[in-house]
């Protein structure tokens, strides 16, 4: 009940926080958000890509709770996730399998390559001690140089009809559209799939246990029995497998090939998605809920309320910032609750 | 090939340095007083868009660097308040300014300047002219073509290890890295002293970003940083947290940038897309390594509680 009450707490505090910042960029805050709310919510088809753009924000914001959950702050989402769409793009496009199994393929392709590209970061936090944020945020640049350069012209892996993306994916790799007329895809189900497991694995499994463990005191992990290395790099690299999954679902479920650039920043609100739902996938997928509205009301703003898109980017950082903020609520809150703790054992 | 390596080459790799050289001070003094500081990014971010804009509005370069600086200072405040006295997640805090600094200035050149994208172009600083300079041998190619804020930025180094290892608000500012509450019991006021670092580096951070916008391009467009927070950040820890280790590795991530770009002026046969990954990747040759974790200031993130 706390946790639902600091969430809307924090919403509203970030929305209202936002209404100036509106006023500056020359638009008014209230048709601001009306046009937010109409575009997300308002019709069947809003909805709709509400829900699509929910997807990547939840399996991004899954990859974020699980890694700050294990102790580590994986800013990297954003280069595992493309990553994750150029490999699963490359086996829907040049590998022929069965229908049902290519896709399945194409889904692990990518969140074994997410999970790599999370390797690099984990081996240096756990052998070397390298903050991971730094050592992330270095990968995500390699990513889009190196994903660029592969559908380039005369790259490796680009179309010969359309530049700066591979081929179309094969059918047999494609997830199936749900709700037609509608672009939602299989993936939202995908995602909540995963959602659900992560769940699972976090507070049903000995390892997910051992990963809450590492992260709320290695110390302490350490000195009963805990593999402290070895769990952030499971940790890194889960996390990144994540993330990679969340590239496939949205080339092999939304776009049918992978295009440059085609992530319009997921990765980085994902940070803002985990943080709004206190690291627990539930919560996370409420959150993604919230900034799939934004994203998906943040084209009727464009058109209707003349703000622009990017300030969707400041909503979700100011949510970062209501977060940061909240642990003195927090604090408020279990001060007084010790408080009342010890007045009723002295009375 | 030959052409790559050139005296084009130093120059442009001082010029690609300096950015990250003037940030990373900024960052240098932050942790050295105890608060992370993940912000430089953000922070340069709304120097450069201030720089600009200011630049834009008023005609001249210097007020726009004022304007960036106070920028700056501003956002360093904030990013104190927030981390100092609320004593939020340092990281999760300079986070949030990251995301506010990218989305607002991204959204704020279509206010100001009516279109998306990019700004139009702003007078930039000049070239200092030193007389008799360009007689030296070797360095005088180099000197003759240096800006105010190249200046400013190489007389950073022997600056700031002056202030931090020199004087006595460089010594308290260290012992609140060190150890808060020593500090405290020898009449240290911890708190005060951690905003003073923290502001100082949101307007060196404001200044690097400025220098990208306005010494380099003399325009401002979306996210024109591209990362040179974090790699100023990377440059910072390579160094161990002293001043002229930090310098030099500015120094060396610079040239990585600048041999990117003349390798693509000389027709080197790498593709073009590739080549510009390659100051992150030297950046993290580097980090990879960098060798023991014992040189990070002792009290880093650690919050203060006054009582």
């Amino acid at each position: 009940m706390l946790r639902i009450g600091l969430f809307v707490v924090t919403v509203i505090g970030a929305l209202v926080a936002a209404a100036p910042l509106i006023a500056i960029a020359g638009s008014n805050p209230l048709s601001a958000y009306r046009a937010l709310l109409q575009g997300s919510l308002g019709s069947r088809r809003g909805l709709a890509e509400t829900l699509i753009a929910a997807t990547p924000l939840l399996t991004c914001g899954l990859a974020v709770a699980v890694s700050f959950q294990g102790g580590l702050f994986n800013i990297g989402v954003e280069g595992q996730l493309v990553i994750g769409g150029l490999i699963a793009g490359a086996i829907g496009a040049e590998v022929s399998l069965p229908a049902g199994i290519h896709v399945v393929v194409a889904i692990l392709g990518a969140a074994l390559g997410g999970a790599l590209w999370a390797l690099v970061p984990a081996l240096l936090k756990a052998f070397r001690g390298v903050h991971e944020v730094i050592t992330t945020i270095m990968l995500n640049y390699v990513a889009f140089s190196v994903s660029t350069y592969l559908v380039s012209p005369g790259g490796p892996l680009v179309s010969k009809t359309q530049p700066s993306a591979t081929e179309k994916v094969k059918a047999t790799a494609h997830l199936a559209r749900i709700w037609q007329p509608t672009r939602l895809h299989l993936g939202v189900v995908v995602a909540i799939g995963l959602c659900a497991a992560c769940w699972f694995f976090l507070y049903r499994t000995t390892a997910g246990y051992r990963l809450r463990m590492v992260g709320a005191n290695p110390t302490a992990a350490q000195f009963n029995g805990i593999n402290v290395r070895g769990v952030v790099v499971r940790t890194m690299c889960l996390s990144g497998a994540l993330a990679g999954c969340a590239g496939a679902i949205e080339v092999l479920g939304l776009h049918g090939r992978y295009f440059d650039s085609f992530s319009p920043g997921y990765g980085f609100d994902s940070i803002a998605v985990a943080l709004l739902g206190m690291m627990n996938p539930l919560g996370v997928a409420a959150a993604a809920a919230f900034f799939g509205m934004l994203r998906a009301g943040s084209v009727l703003l464009q058109a209707k309320a003349k703000v622009s898109k990017d300030m969707v980017t400041v909503i979700s950082g100011l949510v970062v910032a209501f977060v940061a903020a909240r642990v003195v609520l927090e604090r408020r809150l279990e001060s007084s609750a010790s408080r009342r703790d010890r007045r009723r054992r002295d009375g | 090939m030959a052409d790559v390596f050139s005296i084009n080459l130093v120059v442009s790799g001082i010029y690609l340095s300096m950015p990250l050289i003037l940030a990373a001070f900024g960052g240098l003094l932050s942790e050295r007083s105890g608060v992370i500081n993940m912000a430089l990014e953000g922070e340069m971010l709304f120097g450069a868009f201030s720089a600009v804009a200011f630049t834009w509005w008023l005609g001249s370069p210097w007020l726009g660097l004022l304007a960036a600086l106070m920028t700056g200072a501003l956002i360093g405040a904030i990013h104190a308040w927030l981390s100092v006295t609320l004593r939020a997640n340092q990281i999760v805090a300079a986070t949030a300014i990251n995301l506010i600094a990218s989305g607002l200035t991204a959204a704020l050149i279509e206010t100001v300047w009516g279109k998306p994208g990019v700004s139009p172009s702003v007078r930039k600083f000049g070239i200092v002219h030193i007389p008799l300079a360009g007689h030296l041998p070797f360095l005088g190619r180099i000197v003759e073509r240096l800006t105010v804020l190249d200046w400013a930025g190489l007389l950073l180094a022997p600056i700031v290890w002056i202030v931090l290892f020199r004087t006595s608000f460089g010594l308290r500012l260290r012992s609140c890295g060190e150890g808060p509450e020593a500090a405290a019991s020898v009449g240290v006021a911890v708190i005060s002293v951690r905003y003073r670092a923290v502001i100082l580096s949101g307007m060196l951070a404001a200044a690097g970003g400025a220098y990208l916008s306005l010494a380099q391009v003399g325009v401002f467009q979306r996210n024109i940083t591209g990362g040179r927070g974090y790699l100023a950040l990377a440059a910072m820890i390579f160094g161990k947290w002293r001043p002229v280790p930090v310098l030099g590795a500015c120094l060396l991530f610079g040239l990585a940038d600048a041999f990117q770009f003349r390798a693509q002026v000389a027709g080197v046969n790498l593709p073009h897309d590739l080549l510009l990954a390659l100051p992150y990747l030297v950046a993290l040759v580097a980090l990879a390594t960098f060798v023991g974790r014992a040189s990070a200031p002792a009290a880093i993130g650690k919050h203060f509680i006054k009582d």
